[in-house]
């Protein structure tokens, strides 16, 4: 159906909005690419009496490399993402990601910001900044404060951002020479959203490594002792092996994808194949 | 429960814009959908509006040079900017051969994703190339067809291609 009748602004500073915000608080929703919020407002999830358009602000959108961290602007369309030649040279699991996410129209308007601040635990970005470790800049009328991706996502649909605080850059730190990547995912058709997802890095000779799981829980999961097997760089596990390790740390809902233990099947299966990429 | 009266809303923003090379102006409410806008303000039906929650692509129009779907832009988010719909698509001239192909493969029955498609397929066409079967069908996996069972469609995307590409490797005059 059509989205009830909201009062539109259009702020075209970053200060702007946040008066906004802070003037109108839970009356008021954000709009960014709108790729998730329209069809909220179309099935009326969401009657926000305000609607603060976040596109006309300057100085949102930039994928840039500062000293030893790539930055992404919040309001960075995912195309922007999927077709940076920073981006494919210096975190390259965010290429392999990009093709992933819904379909080519959805990409051109979605943005990084809107992804992550929605924290669908369906989605891969959030996965993805978990891997990469990246933190999240978080601005209100306050001040600015940083959250690690760690922190950030803490639930379903739910982040560290606080009432008045917009999210307005991901500073990623650049991986160190020899970190592997791997990105796999199960989904039904292309571009869904996922029934199991893997986002992994690892780095062989410093035996760290983050293996992120998405699909699989209200959050980006990471399976702490798959982590371990891997980092010990032992001959090949076995699938029990894998699978006791995934048991231990993921503990899928069912949901309208999948039962827990299909899940963590997937999952496993997810690991075996990106095990020899990492 | 109590109703507040609530204080008068925007009733509607003038929204001005560029669609298929014209100037435009016309009044939306903020909450209208850009897909609306084009039927109904500005009379161009070609664009469909199909599920209306953007996972269709029957809506599926040209923003500043790249696809969207026009149910989840709002109208006066494309203050300002270049917007073109199938009938535009079809002045143009440039996808005649892609039309052409969707009749010859019988790649329409009913037609209702027909304008969706033809957009969608434009953006891989212009990337140049020969796409896969496989690569043809992951970009047009976010537009839904009942009739076809998309088949038709990719043969007639696939032989554009191939088309397109055998008359560049075609010699001269």
């Amino acid at each position: 159906m059509k989205p009830a009748a909201f009062d539109y602004l259009a702020p075209s500073t970053l200060n702007e909005a946040l008066q906004a915000l802070a003037v109108h608080g839970q009356d008021a929703s954000v709009i960014a690419g709108g790729q998730s919020l329209m069809p909220m407002l179309a099935f009326r999830l969401l009657e926000p009496r305000w609607l603060i358009d976040l596109n006309r602000i300057e100085g949102l959108n930039h994928i840039c490399i500062e000293g030893h961290h790539l930055h992404i602007g919040a309001l960075t369309r995912h195309a922007q993402v999927e077709h940076s030649p920073l981006i494919a040279q210096h975190l390259p699991l965010l290429s392999l990601v990009m093709p992933h996410i819904a379909h080519v129209a959805i990409r051109q308007r979605g943005s990084i910001g809107g992804s992550v601040c929605l924290a669908d635990p369906a989605a891969e970005l959030p996965a993805c900044m978990v891997a990469l470790q990246a933190r999240m800049v978080l601005q209100s009328l306050n001040g600015r404060r940083e959250v690690a991706a760690d922190d950030f996502f803490q639930g379903l649909y739910r982040t560290a951002l606080a009432p008045g605080e917009l999210l307005v850059d991901i500073v990623i730190p650049l991986p160190a020479a020899g970190t592997r990547v791997a990105f796999d995912e199960f989904s039904r058709r292309h571009g869904d959203y996922a029934m199991a997802g893997l986002a992994a890095c690892a780095h062989e000779q410093a035996r760290s490594s983050r293996l992120v799981f998405f699909g699989c829980g209200d959050k980006p999961a990471r399976a702490l002792r798959a982590e371990d097997l891997l980092n010990a760089r032992g001959p090949r596990p076995s699938y029990d092996a894998l699978r006791a390790a995934i048991d231990a740390d993921l503990h899928p809902e069912a949901d309208l994808q999948a039962q827990p233990d299909t899940k963590r099947h997937l999952a496993t299966v997810l690991l075996q194949r990106a095990w020899d990429h990492l | 429960m109590t109703t507040e009266l609530m204080p008068p809303m925007t009733p509607v923003l003038t929204v001005s814009l560029h669609v298929n090379g014209m100037a435009v102006q016309a009044q939306a409410e903020p909450r209208q959908h850009l897909a609306d806008f084009l039927r109904e303000q500005l009379g161009l039906t070609g664009t469909h509006v199909g599920c209306e929650y953007g996972v269709c692509g029957a809506c599926t129009v040209r923003v500043d040079g790249v696809i969207v779907r026009a149910c989840l832009m709002l109208a006066v988010q494309a203050q300002g900017c270049e917007v073109q719909t199938i009938e535009g698509l079809d002045a143009q001239g440039q996808y005649q051969d892609l039309q052409q192909a969707f009749v010859n493969r019988n790649a329409l029955q009913c037609g209702f994703c027909t304008p969706g498609m033809l957009m969608c397929a434009s953006a891989l066409l212009e990337q140049g190339g020969c796409p896969s079967r496989k690569d043809i069908r992951a970009h047009i996996s976010g537009n839904y067809c009942r009739c076809t069972g998309y088949e038709a469609i990719v043969d007639a995307i696939e032989s554009t291609a191939l088309a397109r590409n055998a008359d560049q490797k075609a010699p001269g005059p």
